[in-house]
């Protein structure tokens, strides 16, 4: 296997993925280190899959700049890649006096960070709007451009399309040691020793620590941790915007959004945990979140719950991302990428390369870009199982197909959780009551035993 | 469109027997079945304790499936079909070649029942492998012959979590301990005393589970033992009971006449059977 590349990535998100993805598209070679059995196994997979605007992000910041770069590659690009695209608007709804006078201010710096399309919404118009929403909403102000993805088939897209531009993704890859020396980075990691001349770090949770190769740290990571509670199917029917809450100094806050599989889904939380690796739920909060999901929606009573999920927000002490490159380390950094990854990946990754032809020489003469289509898992674009085929997972109208394809091509799923997440089976109200036994073995079957 | 006189959706206990009446009474039906195999929950039921009320026998559940299916070569069941939606008398049906509508004059919902997993019972921590129902460790255990733990907890003492331990039994698998919340099991009273003499397996009632711990597999659970946390090594987790009807096509409220297990309380698969065959003596009687 090819061991020295012009460009390594480390760490396989979101984030890592969209800039393998852009490097290997320029016509650099490019490698991508992974730690994990399998691709987004750490902040990437536990996310709310919405794409920003940025209508309510820092103004000037970088963040706010890749994310609206971000939101126009996606909207440029997510056909070519057979990617979803809900479009729900969103609605960030004032539930008290004090909230309400802060719409005029969510007004301004919308205006300011040039989403020009924003409205107020009246509470007579906001129920004619939502009318399942609870009374208790005053006001609200509309954001048209506020969409629905889908978390997992847009990296994956990516992923794909990196790969077939020529990159290499190494899971089970975690770096544990480099050197740079003659312009050269040589990293030591658990699949083998691999040689670059720059070096990407996009570590997620674990930036922090794989920046010390490079220098000492201008950020620490504080792992921000988001607990979600995903309704059943019939709850998508009572909301149909993106529900947001007027934003704290700290926190965007806890959304109440439909998924791009037909499900509604309230979270994030914010707790700053130590815990870098492992994203875990506790009862006393899911209880909150469905409690608050019934204040907003009092008809979601009696609606099951599907699922539980939890994930991990690279924070940091600086309130914007961190991306710099070090000419003289051939190292770029792209650290604090907290909550807005997926919409901004594309962005990040346009920067990055900026960032890289600007220190590190011209990009060459990119060649005609490979489209890489992956299976859709959207509800509102037609699904395999509607074109025949044996379903597996019935909950979530799975097919044996799917499952097969997901398990064989260039980045087959590396363990079960990859799996869901390229064909989202299990995952539905069952949990795999009725399934799992099934989908399981022919996990074992084409991954040789390998769990 | 397909028109038939009665639709089963359901191929299990219920389904097969309210089909086969049917057929007795000269009533033509069609069992729609979303698995490859009709035969429902007792396909993967490995022990004794099948087949006296429909059969006078005394039969594991395959092997009761087994018959169910022999007893219903002359009818029109279709494996593999899954309804997607009912509206009004008219049914989405997804199969091998696509999606289909089929018109019945009655529908016959049959689609049983499930346990209640991890997620909605709000159990905290970590993700790892080895969380399951008893439902899919028998599938593992009976139909793939996969081990998917060693020593387990199992949460829950209703019939099914002794059928829990009887299928651990089966594949060698050792349980830690039965946990129950309430400060008596949900089964009749001697089941306690068999899990713990005959098998081995203590059952602490007024026990809570709270969290569960490791990565990639179960490491650990929490639990809340009269009052007092405590935390036990065990690498897998049983949810059992907690019966969910397997309701989604009734989310429009369709006019369909409930059969067997998708009516809530549990019953027993002999009762299942015998009441898809009164539903169907009364359907015939309607239609006559």
């Amino acid at each position: 296997m090819q061991r020295s590349f012009d460009i390594a990535v480390i760490g396989g998100g979101v984030v890592g993925l969209a800039i393998l993805r852009r490097f290997a598209m320029s016509g650099l070679s490019a490698v991508l280190l992974e730690r994990g059995a399998d691709i987004l196994n750490g902040a990437s997979k536990g996310n709310s899959a919405l794409l920003h605007t940025g209508f309510d992000a820092p103004t000037g910041s970088t963040e706010l700049a890749c994310m609206q770069a971000g939101y126009a590659e996606y909207l440029a690009i997510h056909e070519k890649l057979n990617l979803p695209l809900v479009q729900s608007t969103a609605l960030v709804v004032a539930w008290s006096e004090q909230e309400q006078a802060k719409l005029d201010g969510i007004m301004a710096k919308a205006h300011a960070n040039g989403v020009a399309d924003v409205r107020h919404v009246a509470r007579d118009e906001l129920r004619k709007l939502e009318p399942k929403l609870s009374p208790a909403a005053k006001a609200a102000v509309l954001v048209p451009g506020e969409h629905i993805i889908d978390a997992w088939s847009a990296p994956l897209a990516y992923a794909h399309q990196a790969l077939a531009h020529g990159a290499v993704i190494l899971r089970n890859a975690e770096v544990t040691g480099g050197n740079f020396s003659n312009g050269e980075w040589t990293l030591a990691s658990k699949a083998g020793p691999v040689t670059a001349r720059i070096v990407i770090n996009a570590a997620g949770n674990f930036g922090d620590l794989v920046e010390a190769m490079a220098r000492v740290s201008p950020f620490t990571i504080t792992p921000r941790r988001g607990q979600f509670v995903v309704f059943d199917k019939e709850a998508s029917q009572l909301v149909d915007a993106i529900i947001l809450p007027v934003p704290t100094e700290r926190t965007k806050g806890v959304v109440l959004f439909r998924t791009a599989y037909g499900n509604l889904a309230i979270g994030p939380t914010a707790e700053d945990v130590t815990e870098r690796e492992v994203a875990a739920t506790d009862t006393a909060t899911l209880e909150r979140l469905k409690a608050r999901a019934l204040d907003m929606v009092p008809s979601l009573a009696g609606i099951g719950v599907n699922a539980i999920y939890a994930g991990l927000r690279p924070a940091t002490e600086h309130k914007d991302y961190v991306i710099e490159a070090l000419p003289e380390r051939g190292w770029i950094t792209v650290g604090g990428i907290r909550s807005t990854g997926l919409t901004a990946c594309l962005g990040i990754a346009q920067h990055v390369a900026k960032l890289y032809a600007l220190h590190f020489g011209a990009l060459p003469n990119p060649p005609d870009p490979i489209w890489t289509p992956v299976p859709n898992l959207a509800e509102d674009r037609p699904r395999p199982y509607m074109q025949g085929g044996e379903i597996v997972c019935h909950c979530e109208r799975v097919t044996r197909g799917e499952i097969v394809a997901a398990l064989e091509g260039p980045l087959p799923a590396g363990d079960l959780g990859g799996l869901k997440r390229r064909t989202r089976a299990m995952m539905g109200r069952c949990q795999g009551f009725n399934c799992s036994a099934h989908v399981e073995a022919l996990f074992r079957e084409k991954s040789h035993g390998a769990a | 469109m397909e028109r038939r006189d009665v639709i089963i959706i359901g191929g299990g206990p219920a389904g097969l027997s309210a089909a086969r009446r049917l057929a007795e009474l000269g009533v033509a039906a069609t069992v729609l079945e979303r698995d490859q195999q009709a035969g429902g929950v007792p396909r993967h039921c490995g022990h004794l304790g099948f087949g006296w009320q429909s059969h006078r026998r005394l039969w594991t559940g395959p092997r009761f499936a087994e018959q169910l299916r022999a007893d219903s070569t002359a009818l029109d069941v279709r494996t593999g079909h899954t309804v997607l939606g009912i509206d009004g008398n008219v049914l989405r049906v997804q199969n091998q070649h696509g999606i289909n509508e089929m018109a019945a004059n009655r529908i016959i919902l049959a689609t049983g029942t499930r346990e209640t997993p991890r997620a909605p019972r709000f159990v905290g921590g970590s993700r790892p492998r080895g969380v399951t129902t008893t439902g899919a460790l028998q599938a593992n255990v009976y139909l793939q012959n996969f081990k998917p733990f060693a020593c387990p907890v199992i949460i829950g003492s209703e019939w099914v979590s002794f059928s829990a331990i009887l299928t651990c039994r089966h594949a060698g698998i050792r349980p830690v301990a039965m946990i129950e919340a309430k400060d008596h099991i949900s089964a009749p009273r001697p089941g306690d005393l068999i899990s713990k003499l005959i098998y081995g397996v203590p059952v602490w009632t007024r026990t809570k589970l709270t969290a569960i711990a490791g990565q990639p597999q179960v490491e650990a659970v929490e639990i809340e033992r009269h009052g007092k946390r405590e935390r036990i090594a065990c690498d897998g987790v049983i949810f059992t009971g907690e019966w969910v009807p397997e309701a989604a096509l009734l989310v429009n409220r369709p006019k369909v006449t409930l059969a067997g297990n998708v009516h809530g309380d549990l019953k027993t698969s002999g009762a299942c059977w015998r009441e898809g065959r009164a539903i169907a003596e009364q359907i015939a009687r309607g239609s006559a």
